[in-house]
């Protein structure tokens, strides 16, 4: 029996379809059976990012409605066997679909699967309440600026109302210069605003919008820094003790690294 | 009526009128007494208000009955109520006195988007985010970092306190005043107090340790069971 893990944030834009695609990618990679979930119905991105846009035949609320047995509408990733999307529907509206209905499909998915990642859409309504009925754990995304950090904060309030086990953070898009001159929250006040415990911090890179738009997500190549940090964060959620690198190290490490490479960054 | 036996007594003190009423007859005959009295003694001419302090000694009167009191009272003379004096409260008024009088202790974040609404003190061990907001009838006590909303004396008690280990509010309220954090990013405070300052209706803060010689009544339980 697999677990359901919800990504979500509040605010939009922060990241969490590339975070979904990166852990369910980086899962994978570890050699785990994964299913992506994506809940924002009439918005999807989460196949676009896959780069599975073009098998899509069916989609969530087919099989919500009972059109299709879930087995049908899954999507299989392109690398990975062990790894199947469930695409959301384009045309419908969100209301389409009831958070008992997804707990059925979640229920049901982790008969088959060690892992169901749930991408949640932005917001705190129907969608968000869809994508957390089906969820054991939750993830919350947040980036270093003030607005994210408020959004997060009332979205871990909520989850703290949902049956599910306290919510883990990811600090997405940190640059460290910004950090250094006092103009960006440098993660520790994050932390100590939110008081949750800390999943993993992901750097602001450059490769991670190229890798989205061309369908491959980043978590699969095996060089950059934010790649690194996703795949750090999958070996943390498989209970592996991967040591939290501060930033600071992080980027001292690869500075290093590159210099001896010759890399610029 | 029984004739020698007064069930009203009158007695003139420099600050109005008292009416000291026999607790052991029957509500009806002091009713009845109190409406002759006053209309007998038309003792006053002149148009100044004079206020009426009434003692009802171990009799307990339900709000109807204090209401009728009052009217009775209001109706006859150039008379204002002040002051309805009983020994005996039922067990509903002391439980609700009980209930502002006591310090709610409370462990968790108050996180963007929540309320807290206490009656009597809280005593918070965890931290006020931004955008959460915590509301007592009394006192306020944050055993963290207080970064939203906090309003004490939410029944309009002005000499509540908001105290806590770190301050960076986003708005302080006591009773009907508000103040709010400056426009400018300021860094918080440690350990301080804020208080309603009564001649400017501004609210102040002050070191934690300077709060003891503001208020020294903080603690005590008649201050909260009257402003209860």
């Amino acid at each position: 029996m697999g677990e359901a893990i919800v990504v979500t944030s509040g605010k939009g834009g922060v990241g969490k379809t590339t975070t979904t695609a990166n852990i369910g990618t980086a899962l994978a990679l570890l050699g785990k059976k994964v299913c992506l979930i994506d809940t924002d119905i009439g918005l999807r991105n989460l196949d676009v990012i896959m780069g599975l846009e073009n098998r899509i035949i069916f989609d969530l609320v087919d099989v919500v409605q009972e059109r299709v047995k879930i087995k049908q509408a899954l999507v299989p990733d392109k690398r990975f066997d062990c790894l199947q999307l469930l695409p959301a529907a384009q045309t419908s509206d969100k209301s389409e679909v009831t958070p008992e209905a997804m707990k059925k499909i979640a229920d049901e998915l982790k008969q088959e699967f060690d892992y169901i990642i749930i991408d949640c859409p932005a917001g705190i309504e129907q969608g968000y309440k869809n994508a957390v009925a089906g969820a054991d754990k939750a993830v919350v995304v947040t980036n270093p600026e003030k607005s994210s950090v408020r959004d997060a904060d009332r979205i871990i309030g909520l989850l703290e109302q949902e049956d599910i086990e306290p919510p883990k953070l990811i600090v997405n898009r940190i640059r460290h210069h910004m950090v250094q001159t006092g103009d960006m929250l440098d993660v520790d006040e994050i932390v100590s605003v939110l008081s949750i415990d800390l999943l993993g911090v992901v750097a602001d890179d450059d490769e991670v919008i190229k890798a989205s738009n061309s369908g491959e997500p980043v978590a699969l190549h095996p060089n950059t820094k934010s790649s690194l940090a996703y795949r750090n964060i999958a070996r943390r959620i498989l209970g592996e003790s991967v040591p939290l690198l501060s930033f600071d190290e992080e980027k001292g490490f690869f500075t290093k690294v590159k210099k001896f490479f010759g890399i610029r960054s | 009526m029984i004739a020698n036996q007064q069930l009203i007594t009158i007695k003139g003190t420099r600050d109005g009128l008292i009416l000291k009423i026999d607790d052991q007859c029957a509500y009806e005959n002091v009713l009845e007494e109190l409406k002759e009295k006053l209309s007998l003694n038309a003792l006053l001419e002149e148009d100044r208000l004079i206020s009426v302090n009434i003692q009802l000694g171990n009799r307990y009167v339900t709000r109807e009955q204090k209401e009728t009191l009052k009217k009775v009272v209001r109706e006859n003379q150039n008379l204002v109520v002040g002051k309805i004096e009983s020994n005996v409260l039922t067990i509903e008024e002391a439980s609700e006195w009980k209930k502002h009088a006591e310090v709610k202790p409370l462990v968790r974040v108050v996180r963007s988007g929540q309320v807290i609404n206490v009656e009597g003190d809280l005593l918070l061990i965890g931290d006020v985010n931004p955008g959460g907001k915590v509301m007592a009838s009394g006192n306020i006590f944050v055993m963290g970092s207080l970064r939203g909303i906090a309003h004490a004396g939410v029944d309009g008690d002005s000499r509540a306190v908001i105290a806590a280990s770190y301050m960076q509010p986003s708005q302080l309220r006591i009773a009907d005043a508000i103040s709010r954090a400056p426009d400018h990013e300021t860094e918080g405070v440690y350990m301080e107090c804020g208080y309603l300052n009564e001649n400017e209706d501004k609210i102040l803060i002050d070191r934690l340790q300077d709060i003891i010689k503001k208020r020294p009544d903080i603690s005590s339980f008649e201050r909260r069971m009257l402003n209860g």
